[in-house]
């Protein structure tokens, strides 16, 4: 992948440009009144409400459904089963590798149930409670089966086989290499191995899924409003497997009560919904319930990763090899099997070894599918490798900031060339861990922890400086196109709404655009309207994922308003009678004669249309469709002192430190916010969060009861900072921030209780350390 | 059965079924869309409303149990075209992202400071234990609390 | 999410809802923080809810000589608050501060607390420490427990059909008493996957543990023991069935009830 030199970003001459300032959010005061619309607000006309039934067991045949007193249950409108939908096409996925095995996904359970919360049949009624009710009136006749959960036995021989034609549960398996690590290996003066493991993480977006369709029988269209964030990319597949043509489905993301990579997905009740609305002519609701979030709704992580590090006796790394076995869960959903694949593009983290061999291994269970959860992939390439150098560091008697500022490329090497093919755009890796170092006092705290190991207290620091590959992506790199598109209008009064193809939810481009826009067209930014997320107003978009949004969706912005500016001056110069003008604060302005006329005059003019200037045609909008030409590479120092209590496994978190370094910032106030939620989910992972299935694939963590998300309480004060590299991909020098944080956290966070624990002999622990885990380690019984 | 209660300040009587939460009641039968439904289990807290000035979990509680009583939601909180301190507060120091939470939120910190003018970064990390934010981190919460306080104070 | 259906009374007295409870599948409706959650999963379905949430005389913390008397339906927040307990027996205060959060204490309350005998609920181990005694009222009559005969089970406790949870009785505490309530929280739920409460009045030391095992218990071989934090330690898990889950094995639930019984001892030496 090539990188190209980024224009200058244009400024207007006199205004203090709006982007960069901490300015708080034009989203919020419908959020804080309580007056945004989110999918369970919406009510149409005669709507029904759905229900469904799910799979009890995680692996059984079903040799019978009766329907009868659940359709005759007063208020029920219909129920449907499998064998109603059998010809709706496959929950899609949209990822390829060679030779991958996917399995067809119906919509609803055909003769056999693969995981605990399949769905099996809907019940439709006039209220949701009659509806729940019904639910409990289907008669289903269970075989069940043999279940399996656990992806490493799920690969032992005799195993039960998940999908019977495939016993040896291997969906895939995928090898890629740089350079020549079977010889890096075998010439390495040390080598270092070990398994760690990325637990399955429920994902946990406040608001779970909704979805309500609505059909209109006369014109044959279709609506279907869904918690989503990619409302185009779910248009286009819910209509393939719908058989409903695309110009004849709006999808509209309402507001979005938080994804996190859960709602970058098409779900089997997107479909259902619509299928249902489309039969009965009425519109349909569906909120998910918590318990069902849990269940059906897509699983993060799931790694098991067996890691060997090669390097000289001074430290240099020279190679790795890695084998990661994927808990797939019972099906693809719509990324499933691409999401290791980005961990093996991240494996190197920020070392500069050229020798990589990776092989994964994509394993079925009978459990709900993992997909793209908050750093998808990445956080688990981080937390091996920054592991593994901690290890190697500990093998070594190396100090672990040293042996990390010694494998760096240095800032003159960039871009700089990975051993898995990828071109990080630009860096200087040092900078953040050096800053990071320096908040802490790095040496000090060495020496205190000293002192505080001969009083026998178990104080540890744990670095972690990563890098992440974002703002997703080049088109040729990504499996559903990753380039981003964005509309300007300026209506007839000088008022300005931008469309963005990508599809917020909670980050803020509402408020960011607006100042992007407002300082690019020199107006203020109360003239300028963000809308995003219905199919039926903007131009085909990409969505939000992948720290893509502003770092994507904000050069497509871009471009597409200079190219308006362009229309903008040439009525400019049309109303003055000049040759030329320039574009200053909302005006064009005649250099000669320093007359001007607003935009608003110059976007009336072109409405009005009683004269154009050559070449040009009426209206006032630009459109505008921006192809990255890399990824970004973000990448900072997370820094954490911990203390532990050996008697109660107790981790008390000292201080938590971090440096990213995202490239240009829009606006510090959103970034904070970004960072601080996103170490707060790395923090849920190294520490709390675990989705654990039992021998029978039985979710025994399927409720907020028993998942442990960070509470306020349980979160450290953050101190965040930032050094600034801008990227040289987009106009913008932005990077991407959304996932810094949750990759950036978990390894710091692990390496802090291990090097807390190190004088007991403990070199690795895997996540999440709870209190018992600690308790062992610390007391000799691993 | 019939139920007569305070919504936001105006008295109303309905028909409701005995199970009907009082989420739902207020969601469905009052129209209201502040109060958010996330979990079964009492724990997200974005159902938070106020129950004759006491904070409560609105899906843990049936519609039957508020009769005669004050509710007051998100909506209510201040008078029409204005804003709370404490909503003021939210907005100003970017205590929210994707909002859901937040209605919930900010009536638990109401809550913490109406019996606690000046509370504690610990004090305010405990006041709002019971309403879970994906989204923050909640160290702007924890600010957006502090401001709030400061400001009520004036 | 959605319950099933039922009927519903709202009693005005406690003769009123001591006669519908003396109904078949009528259950009792306190503050409602466990039995509501229970029944939008559907794992309750009771027919017929007595609301006591409009019972008069049920809600009150008040001296009475040598006692306090609380009433059934004071909420944890009422318990958390009161000056009288602050000064009296600030044990349960302690307690109270360490249930659920904020919306919880507002409408949970003690009685309906203890009537359902979760095994990780907080109140058992205070009111076994503090040497409660829990007064129960039906259509027949009214009797008194002594709360170490209260909780009998797991979700068990020695309510009878048509009982109802009226009083919980709480010595005031001596002069130089101290007390303390240490709890490990089950960081998903907030319940005690441990929760140990010390009790020392007139020289004698009563100790409850919630979290641990099938029913909170009183750990009398660590009584007899307490002047010793070591030895009382070593023996407050002592035949003790413990629970196991994936937050916490048994094991490590026994060792923390341990470590923690012997520093809150140090703590109130």
């Amino acid at each position: 992948m090539a990188t190209t030199t980024a224009p200058p970003i244009t400024r207007t001459k006199t205004r203090e440009p709006l982007v960069g300032k901490r300015i708080r959010r034009r989203e919020d005061p419908r959020l804080i009144t309580g007056t945004a619309t989110y999918v369970d607000d919406l009510k149409l006309p005669g709507m029904h409400h759905a229900a469904i039934l799910r799979s009890p067991y995680g692996a059984a045949r079903i040799k019978s459904i009766d329907i009868a007193a659940a359709s005759k249950h007063p208020g029920v409108v219909a129920v449907y089963t499998g064998a109603d939908v059998k010809d709706v096409g496959p929950v899609p996925c949209g990822a390829s590798l060679p030779g991958l095995r996917v399995p067809h996904h119906h919509i609803l359970a055909q003769d056999r149930v693969y995981f605990v919360g399949h769905p099996i049949a809907v019940v439709v009624a006039t209220d949701r409670y009659i509806a729940r009710d019904a639910v409990d009136l289907i008669e289903i006749d269970f075989e069940p089966l043999d279940a399996v959960a656990d992806p490493e036995k799920a690969l032992a021989p005799g195993a039960p086989a998940v999908h019977p034609e495939w016993p040896d549960n291997t969906a895939f398996t995928y090898h890629q290499a740089g350079g020549d690590a079977d010889k890096a290996f075998a010439e390495a003066e040390v080598v270092v191995k070990q398994r760690i493991t990325s637990q399955r993480l429920i994902p946990t977006a406040m608001e779970t899924r909704g979805v309500v369709a609505d059909y209109n029988i006369g014109d044959q269209s279709m609506t279907i409003y869904s918690s989503t964030q990619i409302p185009h990319l779910l248009r286009t597949l819910v209509g393939l497997m719908l058989g409903q043509p695309e110009n004849k489905l709006r999808v509209v993301a309402p507001e979005v009560g938080g994804g996190f990579g859960s709602k970058l997905n098409v779900y089997a009740e997107e479909a259902l919904m619509g299928f249902v609305a489309r039969k009965l002519g009425k519109p349909v609701k569906w909120i998910e319930s918590r318990r069902e979030n849990y269940t059906t709704t897509i699983h993060g992580r799931g790694h098991v990763d067996y890691y060997e590090i090669a390097a000289k006796k001074d430290g240099t790394i020279t190679g790795l090899k890695v084998k990661i076995i994927q808990d797939l869960g019972s099906y693809h959903q719509l990324l499933t099997p691409a999401i290791p694949t980005l961990s093996v593009l991240m494996l190197p983290g920020l070392y500069k070894f050229q020798n990589v061999k990776a092989e994964i291994v994509g394993v079925f269970t009978n459990t709900v599918p993992t997909d793209a959860y908050r750093g998808a992939g990445r956080p688990e390439a981080t937390h091996g490798i920054e592991r593994i150098v901690d290890m190697l560091a500990a093998e070594l008697k190396m100090d672990p900031a040293e042996i990390r500022l010694k494998n760096f490329p240095a800032p003159e090497e960039f871009p700089f060339n990975t051993a898995t093919g990828l071109q990080y755009d630009s860096g200087d890796y040092a900078l953040p861990l050096r800053k990071a170092m320096e908040i802490v006092d790095y040496m000090k705290f060495r020496r205190e922890q000293d002192e505080a190991r001969k009083q026998g207290k178990l104080v540890g620091l744990g670095i972690s400086t990563y890098g992440e590959i974002c703002a997703f992506g080049p088109s040729p790199a990504t499996p559903a196109g990753g380039w981003e598109s964005a509309q300007v209008d300026v209506d007839p009064t000088g008022k300005v709404t931008v469309y963005t193809g990508s599809c917020h939810h909670g980050q803020g481009e509402e408020t960011t655009f607006a100042q992007l826009a407002a300082d690019e067209l020199g107006i203020p930014i109360d003239d300028v309207i963000v809308g995003r997320g219905d199919t039926a107003k903007i131009p085909y978009g990409i969505g939000t994922f992948g720290s893509r949004g502003t770092a994507v969706g904000g050069p497509a912005l871009y471009y597409a308003i200079q190219q308006l500016k362009e229309k903008i001056k040439k009525f400019g110069a049309l109303l003055l009678k000049a040759n030329e003008v320039e574009y200053v604060d909302g005006q064009c302005i005649d250099p000669n004669t320093g007359k001007s006329v607003t935009l608003a005059q110059c976007a009336g003019a072109a409405y009005r249309a009683m004269k154009l200037p050559p070449g040009e045609t009426p209206g006032m909008t630009a459109t505008y469709f921006w192809e990255p030409p890399n990824f970004a590479f973000p990448f900072g120092a997370h820094i954490v002192l911990t203390e532990v209590d050996k008697e109660t496994g107790r981790i008390d978190i000292k201080r938590y430190v971090c440096v990213d370094d995202c490239g240009n910032i829009l606006n510090p106030l959103l970034v904070d916010g970004q960072v601080h939620g996103g170490v707060a989910q790395g923090l849920g992972q190294a520490m709390y969060e675990q989705a654990v299935y039992d021998d029978n694939a039985q979710l025994v963590s399927g409720e907020l009861m028993d998942y442990a998300i960070p509470k306020a309480t349980m979160m450290p004060w953050v101190e965040s900072s930032h050094t600034i590299t801008p990227s040289p991909v987009n106009p913008l020098g932005v990077k991407g921030v959304g996932e810094a944080g949750t990759i950036g956290c978990s390894p710091a966070l692990v390496n802090s209780v291990v090097d807390a624990l190190s004088p007991l002999g403990v070199k690795h622990l895997d996540m999440p350390l709870t209190a018992e885990k600690i308790w062992r380690a610390a007391n000799g019984a691993n | 059965m019939k139920i007569t209660l305070t919504v936001n300040g105006k008295s109303r009587t309905d028909d409701v079924e005995p199970r009907l939460l009082l989420i739902h009641y207020l969601r469905e039968t009052a129209g209201l869309t502040g109060p958010h439904i996330g979990c079964e289990t009492s724990l997200c807290g974005a159902c938070t409303v106020m129950l004759d000035g006491q904070a409560v979990k609105s899906c843990a509680m049936f519609a039957a149990q508020a009769n005669g009583r004050d509710v007051v939601t998100i909506e209510g909180l201040a008078p029409a075209g204005q804003l709370h301190a404490v909503q003021e507060a939210f907005w100003n120091e970017h205590g929210l992202q994707c909002g859901f939470c937040t209605p919930g939120m900010i009536m638990a910190v109401k809550q913490l400071l109406d019996r606690n003018p000046n509370p504690s970064e610990d004090e305010i990390r405990h006041g709002i234990e019971g309403n879970l934010c994906r989204c923050t981190g909640y160290q702007h919460i924890v600010n957006a609390a502090k401001s709030a306080a400061t400001a009520l104070a004036k | 999410m959605i319950p099933t259906q039922f009927d519903y009374a709202a009693p005005a007295t406690l003769d009123e809802a001591l006669g519908l409870l003396a109904g078949d599948g009528a259950k009792a409706l306190a503050g409602g923080m466990s039995l509501v959650p229970m029944m939008k999963l559907r794992l309750a379905a009771p027919e017929k809810l007595v609301d006591l949430g409009r019972v008069s005389g049920l809600r009150y913390i008040k001296e009475d000589g040598a006692n306090i008397r609380i009433g059934a339906m004071s909420t944890h927040h009422d318990l958390e608050s009161s000056a009288l307990l602050a000064a009296k027996c600030p044990l349960l205060v302690q307690t109270a501060t360490q249930i659920g959060d904020v919306q919880v204490r507002n409408m949970g309350t003690i009685g309906g607390s203890i009537a359902h005998a979760d095994p990780a609920a907080d109140w058992p181990a205070a009111l076994l420490a503090c040497g409660a005694r829990v007064r129960i009222a039906s259509k027949a009559g009214t009797r008194e427990v002594a709360i170490e005969d209260f909780f009998v089970d797991t979700f068990t406790s020695d309510l009878q059909p048509g009982e109802l949870v009226v009083e919980i009785v709480v010595p005031v505490d001596a002069a130089g008493a101290k007390s303390a309530y240490v709890k490990v929280h089950q960081p998903a739920s907030g319940f005690a996957l441990v929760g140990i409460a010390v009790h020392k009045s007139n020289g004698a030391t009563r100790i409850g543990v919630t979290g641990l095992a099938g029913k909170a218990y009183r750990a009398k071989k660590s009584e007899a023991v307490a002047a010793d934090p070591d030895k009382a330690a070593a023996v407050v898990a002592e035949d003790v069935e413990a629970n196991s889950d994936i937050h916490a094995s048994a094991e490590f639930r026994k060792h923390l009830a341990a470590v923690h019984l012997k520093r809150a001892l140090t703590s109130l030496a």
